[in-house]
């Protein structure tokens, strides 16, 4: 298993004067789950179709499963290959099931497969209605289910969680995960970042067509320095902080009655907190880690800001 | 080929399924005994007439229809996917564009060879019953030459909708160009040609009359409509296209295989459009 799951070395796709991918180098191990990230038109779907084959590099050079998906084999490659397009359509006049069995032939996989997969995505009430009827979730599901025909090597999802429920999207991080166990490597992108960071061992962030980053979410906040915030409520309703005598004069911002924020390096955590229970003033005290939503702003150069509400609720 | 045979098998039961099948058999059944019967209706009689009248009006009203009829039937096969998304997620399996274009071709071909075989051989066993010639070999042969070549006029055009659904990115242009193409084949090829006929002959004697049988061969109307002509000595004489066709350059074996030129070429012609295009 000396395989890696995606190589790309100084990929490059022009569509005529748009750089769509600019200088992209990769590598994916073989049973790693990455969340590929960008905004909206930053070359994730681009990136993915290079995987499958589907583009043609315009420069620079594209390994899937250690071979070309453009290549001689790359038909027998896409066996091993699962997709997820995003906003994935079906045939609406065929059923959910007539559907996953049309593409269990296509991919020389059993049709007995069909059914358990089915069951794994909850379609199996839903299998004979025609998919026009499908809402935007069940649809997502139907795909999921596809992709995951013929034990593939590799899965390509584009926006797997784009119109699902919370349940469904726990549920289908559950299967990501169970997936990733069984050595499957996975690729996911989303332009929607709450709650991807716990679900995904690497994250590669996209813009404008160049990689921005690659690593573990601790290694991108390490490079990056993001202060870590630290939210103090004091008793009463205090406007301004009162420091307490050998305390450094640090930036304590107010945020509200009796509530205020200080930012620190990591490295200066440790002290400031030590500082802060030795107070018998305060209240309630919180520590935030820099979240993938700051690591993410930094990268795409957004200015940085305090922690948004979404960021917030992905840490808890 | 199982991939071929999963597809094509697909694409039939759509057929099915949108009750295409069910159209077009009842179309060319009504068509054939309409024919059958009121064709004598210009000499002044209703009722089943000679086999030659029959089978010639039914290929001069068959070569309008059939040829639309194929290109509905196919023309949205590769951009109708395409629009949808679902051929971005086909085209991501373990399958080449070539046995996807095979595979809805076989499809296509099969709804338009059952259509023609059943819609036209039931018209003609009610057509030979009725006229007692259930046991004639010449009514046999000559249908069976026009239920053949029908089939084949189908297949050409089903590829020629390929090569159309290929080449553009939204269905209502594929649409718009099938007509033109339509239009084009069964009208304005024989008007232009009868031009050009006129100007020869007028110019350069005879020239026209040994260029003119290979001429029809550029056209699959033209030359789905001179197979069922020249069986029929009769017809020569009131068809002004026969003629040409009486040198012998044009036997039904040519005409036959120059129908299966014009279903491999179209097709041969998409497949490699469609293998050189990004998704």
């Amino acid at each position: 298993m000396n395989t890696t799951a995606i190589e790309l070395t100084h990929l490059r796709k022009a569509f005529g004067p748009l750089q769509a991918l600019d200088d992209v180098s990769l590598t994916v191990p073989e049973g790693q789950i990455w969340g590929l990230l960008g905004h909206n038109g930053a070359g994730k779907t681009t990136l993915m179709k290079h995987l499958l084959g589907l583009l043609v590099p315009t420069g620079g050079e594209v390994r899937v499963l250690g071979r070309s998906p453009t290549g001689s084999d790359a038909r027998a490659l896409r066996r091993e290959v699962g997709y997820l397009p995003e906003t994935v359509a079906f045939y609406p006049e065929l059923t959910g099931r007539e559907i996953l069995k049309y593409f269990a032939r296509l991919k020389d996989v059993a049709p007995s497969q069909c059914e358990r997969m089915l069951a794994d995505v909850e379609l199996t009430d839903a299998a004979d209605r025609r998919a026009r009827t499908y809402s935007n979730g069940m649809r997502q599901r139907l795909g999921l289910a596809q992709a995951m025909l013929g034990h593939p090597r590799l899965l390509l999802l584009d926006e797997p969680t784009a119109g699902l429920d919370p349940i469904a999207t726990q549920r289908f991080y559950r299967k990501v995960k169970q997936l990733a166990g069984e050595g499957v490597s996975i690729l996911l992108s989303s332009h929607i970042l709450a709650g991807v960071e716990r679900h995904v061992d690497r994250v590669a962030i996209l813009g404008s067509g160049k990689l921005l980053a690659a690593g573990t979410l601790g290694e991108l906040r390490a490079r990056v320095r993001l202060p870590v915030v630290i939210r103090v409520r004091l008793s009463g309703a205090i406007s301004e902080w009162p420091a307490v005598a050998g305390e450094e004069g640090r930036a304590a911002k107010r945020i509200g009655d009796g509530e205020f924020e200080f930012r620190v390096p990591e490295q200066g955590k440790l002290y400031l907190l030590q500082q802060l229970t030795a107070r018998d003033d305060v209240v309630d005290l919180s520590v935030m880690p820099p979240t993938l939503d700051d690591v993410y702003a930094h990268y795409c150069g957004v200015s940085e800001q305090a922690p948004t509400a979404s960021a917030e609720g992905a840490e808890q | 080929m199982s991939v071929v045979r999963t597809i094509a098998i697909k694409e039939f039961r759509d057929g099915l399924r949108n009750r295409w099948v069910v159209a077009i058999t009842i179309v060319f059944a009504l068509l054939a005994i309409g024919i059958a019967y009121f064709g004598p209706a210009a000499s002044g009689t209703v009722g089943f007439a000679s086999l030659a009248t029959t089978v010639v009006s039914l290929a001069s009203l068959a070569v309008f229809l059939i040829p639309l009829i194929a290109l509905m039937l196919a023309y949205d096969s590769i951009v109708g996917e395409r629009e949808l998304g679902t051929l971005l997620l086909v085209l991501s399996y373990p399958i080449s564009r070539r046995q996807l274009i095979v595979g809805k071709f076989f499809g296509h071909g099969a709804i338009m060879a059952v259509s023609t075989v059943v819609g036209f051989g039931a018209a003609g066993l009610l057509i030979a019953g009725l006229t007692r010639q259930l046991a004639n070999p010449e009514f046999w042969g000559a249908f069976g030459l026009f239920i053949v070549s029908a089939t084949l006029l189908g297949l050409v055009f089903v590829g020629i909708a390929y090569l159309i659904s290929v080449s553009v990115s939204e269905k209502s242009k594929a649409a718009g160009i099938a007509l033109v193409v339509w239009f084009g084949f069964v009208i304005v090829f024989d008007l232009a040609l009868l031009g050009v006929l006129v100007v020869t002959r007028g110019a350069v004697g005879d020239v026209g009359r040994t260029i003119f049988p290979y001429l029809l061969l550029l056209n699959p109307t033209d030359m789905f409509r001179a197979a069922n002509l020249i069986g029929f000595s009769t017809v020569r004489s009131y068809v002004g296209l026969a003629n040409s066709v009486n040198g012998g350059v044009l036997s039904p074996v040519v005409l036959i295989g120059g129908l299966l030129v014009w279903i491999v070429v179209p097709l041969w012609l998409a497949v490699r459009r469609f293998r050189r295009q990004e998704m």
